[in-house]
């Protein structure tokens, strides 16, 4: 099982010893070589990463939240409520659960094109706003909580929302938190859709600013690409090595039923 | 050619051009107030200037994509210069930085019809054709070609104006451009008994020197020669190995191609040889990226790439090497490359001209002098090679003199419409052929059939 | 449940954005996939199925689809057996599990474009570090992103790699969610280790592995990161999956009805998978 896991970090392992060596050492493996920051010094100043992982937390923070609070409003009315048309209208929402926005990208870019949000940063998060997977997963959660509280809630005088953000909310924490984590990851990675949208360096998010950073026409100097790619993952690395109990938690608690 | 908005068939909320042009000041602006402006100056005597010099004095900022494709600090010397023409001219040029050729146009075009595209754009001095098709160019004499300007377009190198002029009209402007060359390692030629201030002039003994300079064995394995093959730049070899058999891929209109010619069969037939026969280069498709590092650490003798990658290797070869044209089956020969400056049709009419201000300041001998030194992308028009600065650099680096005697053995790059899909098509069957999964013939039959189905709609046009 | 007029604006804002951008460009694409765009202003109207005939004698359009089906034939099962022994390894209770299972885990949280790159630098001939081994072993070099037969399987690997940890969390929940009860009662009547495994602990996971597999089937056809970043489809479109052609024809080529008819075709298999994994695997999953 160790040799198991020593290979599978073998890659990371490579590219991080290409990253901290200067180029002509980067793929020589002799133990004594000298080590260097010089590449990630190097790397951020060839193409502007400072102003790519602005965007990209702009970008993850209006999509997660937009998804939060949307998602928590649907999902309350799903999982409480009837109304007709609704198990109907839950399953055309769940298509989205299959079929991400992403593969529809030429005409979703012509229906940004046409709202004129082309090249802007909301754009890229847009198509997301309404996620099928939050609903899921929060319907999920509202349903396992004891009438009793809500009823309790109502008797008290509060009003339809009140009810959802006192009682609701509180009691779904681990969903949220798996949810919220499981979303940012995937939008701060997140690259075709971005790609297509973005055409500038003040929308560019960090996945596509590596991806032209490290295009293979390029010379390719390893070590300032290794650099780069480190830099750009950097972020939601060190998030997760801090937060790997509660990510790990979180998904233990809601399971899969 | 179909442009994303365009080609609807279903009702749609047709776009506002003008209005949502956001780059575009001009349009911004209420015609009224302009013209009530001018005709407010012309009363006014004494501070005439021409409209056309009022108004292009108006544009305050123009931007443009750029692609990098070797591996030369490009990015930075190219905000230098916008600072620099920011300073002397008050004009706020801002460079982005795409990408490869094909990511540049597909941004550019995209952010065009988005409503908010650039100016004017580096791209691929071969995509001439494909531009013109999605309308999103202007020639140059459409925007004003006074005596000045006209000597400097004819300043231009003959080889770097193929594939810009078409119909009698410039549509581009030479900036970065470069020669396919062979790199080779002077050391490993002596070491190997070759001589090595001789580079082979004629395919066999190019096929023969890569063979005695390949050395599989031992702890430093080195091959003789490698030649990218990958997709975006297996044609522009294969147009180096056709350009050294005197032989051009396409017709000058870009509607046809002849991939299946004898000549370009026989270029196919070399290229394969040289693994199959004489196991000089490895078997399958090198890739572009790996040519450089491969050729620097010296795990190959011969490279067959851009001369844009030379300032990058004299700075850091460790053995002494130079540069030679492509042998060639009856003489050496070669291909251009590299991108020209467009300029965007969307663009008014003082943008088009500031833009055109900047393309002359930007290939003006000194300033060419400067990219050429720093980049090794080759001087674009003879007075540039004349500049001391370039003089001087020639005489600590020789080898930056060669690419000046290679241009007149140099053809246009293949250059058609749909560009990119006849490329790839290409491509592929040379990768199929290097693989071995067919042969040469058969792979350029095949690639000659699929582009003239992708072409046959611009044959009658 | 009760019955409130307020519920369906609730629903509205999430339904709004899920149609405009998920369901209706869907139609809109299926749609349109029947029609042809108008060339030079000339031509284009309903074709019916003709974009459909063309799409099929497209050998790239081939090419592709035979790819993608062979890649999600590997890259499922392989990223669902390696993640439930990545699982099972990291459950039991050896030292230094927490930093395995970290290792494991990493991938996930890089963007595929990082893993691209990475691979990339992995995969370059001779001095890329599988080429070293693969020399040291005296295979001798290849170039497997430049070679037909060894492209595609080189980005199933990345894909692999990138997803499996990703389900190792999910399989660990699962396994740490079946009652010790069971292992004890089993261990009372003497059953074996594997015995447990195969009529216990695998049936227990049974949800888990069919959320797990229909996860890896979408990625499958949906994630094209790395083909975009590292072969470019080739050589020769070995390397080329059905998304990266929608990709091609509708922004390299700006052939949208090509677009149109690819995309719609991706999404029946779609559609074909997760109907089909449900029905064939739904009915012995079994839940508690």
């Amino acid at each position: 099982m160790w040799l198991f896991g020593l290979l599978w970090a073998l890659p990371l392992l490579y590219a991080i010893w290409a990253a901290v060596h200067p180029p002509l050492y980067a793929t020589e493996f002799e133990l004594g070589s000298p080590v260097t920051l010089g590449n990630f010094a190097r790397a951020w100043h060839a193409a502007p990463f400072a102003r790519y992982f602005l965007n990209t937390v702009l970008l993850v923070s209006f999509t997660v939240t937009g998804q939060c609070v949307l998602a928590t409003l649907a999902a309350f009315a799903f999982a409480r409520f009837s109304f007709r048309g609704r198990d109907l209208l839950f399953s055309a929402l769940l298509l989205q659960l299959m079929v991400s926005p992403s593969i529809l990208l030429v005409w979703n870019y012509r229906e940004i094109s046409w709202l004129g949000l082309a090249n802007t940063i909301p754009a890229m998060g847009i198509p997301y706003l309404g996620s099928a997977l939050g609903i899921f997963l929060l319907r999920q959660n509202f349903r396992t909580i004891p009438t009793e509280l809500d009823d309790a809630a109502r008797l008290e005088g509060c009003s339809l929302l009140g009810r959802l953000w006192k009682v609701y909310v509180p009691l779904s924490r681990s969903t949220y938190v798996a949810f919220g984590l499981t979303s940012i990851a995937y939008h701060w990675n997140d690259f075709l859709w971005p790609l297509v949208i973005s055409d500038s360096v003040t929308t560019r998010p960090l996945t596509v600013g590596l991806e032209i950073f490290a295009t293979p026409e390029q010379g390719v100097q390893w070590s300032l690409v290794t650099a780069a790619t480190l830099l750009s993952s950097a972020p939601l690395l060190v998030a997760f090595l801090i937060f790997q109990r509660q990510f790990v938690q979180s998904f233990l608690r809601i399971g899969i039923r | 050619m179909t442009g994303i908005a365009s080609s609807l068939r279903l009702p749609h909320r047709p776009r506002p051009h003008t209005a949502r042009d956001r780059n575009n000041r001009e349009n911004t602006m209420p015609v009224i107030s302009r013209r009530t402006a001018v005709a407010g100056m012309t009363t006014a005597a004494g501070m005439l200037a021409a409209p056309a010099i009022l108004r292009a004095q108006q544009v305050k900022e123009l931007s443009f994509y750029y692609p990098v494709t070797v591996s030369a600090p490009m990015a930075a010397i190219i905000a230098e210069y916008c600072e620099r023409y920011a300073k002397e001219t008050g004009i706020s040029v801002k460079p982005t930085y795409a990408g490869n050729y094909q990511d540049t146009l597909t941004k550019a075009v995209t952010a065009i019809r988005g409503g908010n595209g650039p100016q004017f754009s580096i791209m691929l001095t071969a995509d001439i054709h494909t531009l013109q098709a999605l309308d999103v160019i202007v020639p140059l004499d459409e925007i004003g070609l006074d005596k000045a300007a006209r000597d400097w377009l004819a300043s231009f190198w003959p080889a770097f104006m193929f594939n810009t002029r078409i119909g009698g009209k410039t549509w581009s402007v030479p900036f970065q451009r470069s020669v396919m060359v062979m790199f080779y390692n002077k050391a490993a030629f002596a070491k190997a008994g070759l001589d090595p201030d001789h580079y082979p002039t004629d395919w066999k003994s190019q096929a023969l020197a890569a063979q005695k300079l390949t050395n599989r064995q031992g702890s430093a394995p080195m091959w003789g020669i490698e030649l990218p093959a990958d997709i975006s730049n297996g044609h522009w070899t294969f147009g180096a190995l056709c350009g050294s058999n005197n032989f051009d891929l396409m017709n000058d209109a870009g509607t046809k191609v002849f991939y299946n010619a004898p000549k370009a069969i026989e270029a196919l037939d070399y290229w394969v040889s040289l693994s199959k026969t004489y196991n000089a280069t490895p078997p399958g498709v090198s890739a572009w990226p790996t040519l450089v590092p491969s050729f620097l650490r010296g795990d190959t003798a011969i490279i067959v790439t851009s001369t844009g990658n030379l300032a990058t290797i004299t700075a850091n070869a460790k053995f002494p090497f130079d540069i030679a044209l492509p042998a060639g089956n009856l003489h050496p020969g070669s291909v251009v490359g590299g991108g020209n400056l467009y300029i965007f049709k969307h663009a008014s009419h003082a943008e088009r001209q500031a833009a055109l201000r900047f393309a002359q300041w930007l290939t003006a001998p000194d300033r060419a002098a400067d990219w050429s030194t720093r980049t090794g992308y080759v001087c674009v028009t003879q007075p540039a090679f004349d500049t001391p600065t370039m003089k001087a650099y020639i005489e600590k680096n020789p080898a930056a003199a060669r690419p000046k005697s290679f241009l007149p053995a140099a053809h246009g790059e293949l250059s058609t419409f749909q560009d990119a899909r006849v490329q790839t098509v290409l491509e592929n069957h040379i990768a199929a052929a290097l693989s071995g999964n067919e042969t040469p013939a058969a792979a350029l039959k095949a690639a000659q059939a699929e582009a003239d189905g992708i072409l046959r709609r611009y044959q009658h046009a | 449940m009760e019955q409130h007029r307020g519920a369906w604006l609730l629903v509205l804002p999430a339904a709004l954005f899920i149609f405009a951008f998920t369901n209706i460009p869907l139609l809109a694409t299926l749609v349109s996939s029947l029609y042809t765009s108008p060339i030079a202003g000339h031509g284009g109207g309903f074709v019916g199925l003709d974009n459909y005939r063309d799409l099929l004698s497209d050998p790239s359009f081939r090419t592709s689809l035979v790819n993608n089906l062979i890649y999600a034939a590997v890259t499922v099962p392989a990223s669902v057996i390696l993640a439930l022994l990545m699982a099972l390894g990291v459950n039991a209770a050896i030292p230094g599990r927490a930093t395995l299972r970290l290792s494991f885990f990493l991938p996930t949280m890089l963007p595929m474009i990082a893993v691209g790159a990475i691979w990339l630098f992995f995969y370059t001939p001779q001095y890329g570090l599988v080429d070293r081994f693969t020399r040291f072993i005296g295979l001798g070099d290849i170039n497997w992103l430049g070679n037909t037969a060894t492209a595609l399987p080189a980005m199933m690997a990345v894909a692999i790699w990138k997803q499996a940890g990703f389900f190792m969390i999910f399989y660990l929940a699962a396994l740490q969610n079946i009652p010790p009860v069971l292992r004890e009662a089993a261990s009372l009547e003497g059953v074996s280790r594997f015995y447990f495994f195969r009529r216990v602990t695998v049936p227990l996971l049974g949800p888990t592995t069919l959320f797990v597999m229909v996860t890896a089937a979408i990625n499958a056809f949906c994630v094209v990161d790395h083909v975009i970043e590292m072969t470019q489809g080739g050589p020769d479109n070995a390397s080329s999956l059905l998304l990266y052609y929608v990709y091609q024809a509708g922004f390299r080529d700006w052939d949208l009805d090509t677009a149109a008819a690819a995309t719609v075709v991706l999404v029946l298999i779609l559609g074909l998978l997760a109907a089909g994994m449900f029905a064939l695997f739904g009915r012995r999953v079994h839940y508690r």
